[in-house]
């Protein structure tokens, strides 16, 4: 896979298979995700992350040339990827609305 | 650049007296004593915990003889298990003014307040009086820290004061980074960059039982805000937090209250011995930072992507900013802008020898941006280690 030509996002390291949005991309944007181009949905804040090619569900998920998860489903390139389709190898990752989750589980 | 010339030989940057509560219930009257002098160098410190914990007394007697700490005030209760008679006696042993008021013999909240600020006053005088000697870039310790990181942190200021300290390790400096909950993940990556074979082993344990300690709580070092800066995993995080330490080989592992022995970079295994029995290895950002003071470290340099506004007490904190647009709405916070190497208006090597320089001006005396707004936070609460083993340090 090709490096993206969008100076928008960056690639840390040439085996990633997703890619760090380095300014804040509105809904609505055009970007360049390898050969594609890609409408954002929704607003993507700077150092969220997209996929940089088409990921299969239980693929590992490479930044820094190093695994930091697996995809919880399938995701496509230029999707955003992050907490709803990404999940930790290690520990669950909780989200303020998550908590009561957190609690049940941990008779607080 | 000089110093203040301590007893054992140290050299500090700031000449700071410390009023230190032995348990919550004098932290009132410590904070009072404080209160008219807390623009003079004169900072707050404490556990809150009645019970007594070998951790917390060692952790107070570094802090208390930390050489950045000129005097140092006990306030205590009466009634608590901190053995303050212990701790009076250490400190006074290097040499420097110290006391001990108890609340319940000195008549109570009005009577302790006014004698601890006679004494504060006076110790303030005493102190002025300290060596200034000449100081070599290699007499200091620097540690970092992270905190409210967001993914830029991992891309800019993170890598950025890894070059740092890689520019300070070739000064024959101590440099300390810490967050073992934070490298879970990169542990067989660190091990790699291990001084000396029979350490490599030693750091992944270390990782290991990190991981342990956050799996039995079911929740890792991570926080809600971390997410929505666009880090998914801890993982991820971790190998963001990772590059702050640089290149340079690892020399060794310390706890919290060990000195580093002698030159290089160093590991601080934050995470308690033994069987998860107190809850979160650290509560907050802040007993990091203290943790990092307790094994000697003049300066604490600490990476934020979200925009944390803490200083600390007894050593200055020097803020890099990873996030350009964190930076814009909290630049008055901040004292290193590495966002703009996302921008394309810096490199990483000029961040790392801006942060460099930095640390250097601070040592000479120039204000952070948090000591110039009265930040002095700090926090200790309960934990138990057992001794570093051999294999840990330098021969």
């Amino acid at each position: 896979m090709t490096s993206p030509s969008d100076p928008r996002l960056l690639r840390l390291h040439a085996a990633d298979n997703v890619l760090t949005v380095i300014a804040t991309l509105e809904a609505g944007t055009p970007i360049r995700v390898g050969d594609a181009e890609v409408i954002v949905p929704a607003r993507l804040p700077i150092g969220h992350k997209i996929a940089a090619r088409d990921i299969a569900a239980g693929e590992k998920i490479v930044k820094y040339g190093a695994p930091i998860g697996s995809a919880s489903r399938a995701i496509a390139a230029g999707e955003h990827a992050h907490t709803h389709n990404v999940q930790s190898d290690y520990l669950p990752t909780f989200l303020r609305e998550d908590q009561t989750r957190y609690f049940a589980q941990h008779h607080s | 650049m000089t110093g203040y010339l301590r007893s054992d030989g140290r050299k500090g940057i700031r000449n700071v007296t410390v009023v230190v509560y032995l348990v919550e219930c004098a932290h009132h009257v410590a904070r009072e004593v404080v209160f008219p002098s807390r623009e003079q160098g004169v900072h707050l410190v404490g556990f809150p915990g009645c019970y007594p914990n070998a951790y917390a007394h060692r952790m107070l007697k570094q802090l208390c003889t930390h050489p950045n700490v000129g005097a140092a005030l006990l306030v205590s209760l009466g009634c608590e298990g901190f053995n303050r008679k212990n701790l009076l006696e250490e400190i006074r042993a290097t040499g420097r003014p110290a006391d001990v008021l108890v609340i319940q013999e000195t008549g109570g909240t009005r009577k302790t307040i006014e004698e601890g600020r006679a004494w504060v006053a006076a110790a303030l005088e005493k102190t002025a009086q300290v060596p200034r000697v000449p100081m070599q870039v290699s007499d200091l310790v620097i540690g970092t820290v992270r905190g409210g990181s967001d993914a830029t942190s991992g891309i800019t200021a993170n890598p950025a004061v890894g070059r740092a300290f890689d520019l300070l390790v070739q000064d024959v400096d101590c440099v300390v980074f810490e967050e073992t909950g934070e490298l879970i993940g990169c542990e067989q990556i660190m091990a790699t960059r291990a001084a000396r074979p029979e350490l490599a082993p030693e750091l992944i344990a270390c990782v290991e039982k990190a991981g342990r300690y956050y799996t039995t709580l079911g929740h890792g070092s991570f926080a809600p805000g971390n997410a929505e800066g666009g880090l998914t995993t801890l993982e991820e995080k971790s190998m963001g937090a990772y590059s702050k330490s640089g290149n340079s080989p690892i020399s060794g592992i310390l706890k919290p209250g060990d000195v580093p022995p002698s030159a290089g970079l160093y590991l601080l295994d934050v995470v308690p011995d033994g069987e998860v029995r107190w809850g979160f290895p650290n509560i907050s950002d802040i007993q990091e930072i203290g943790e990092l003071i307790a094994c000697g470290s003049h300066v604490t340099l600490f990476t934020t992507g979200r925009g944390s506004v803490v200083g600390s007490a007894i050593s200055p904190v020097i803020k890099i900013c990873a996030n350009p647009e964190t930076y814009r709405r909290l630049s008055e916070d901040m004292d290193i802008n590495a966002g703009r190497i996302l921008e394309g208006a810096a490199t990483l090597d000029e961040v790392g020898r801006e942060i460099y320089n930095r640390i250097l001006r601070v040592a000479a005396g120039e204000k952070t941006a948090s000591e110039a707004m009265g930040h002095a936070e700090f926090s200790l609460v309960y934990k138990s280690f057992e001794p570093i083993g051999p294999a840990c340090l330098p021969r």
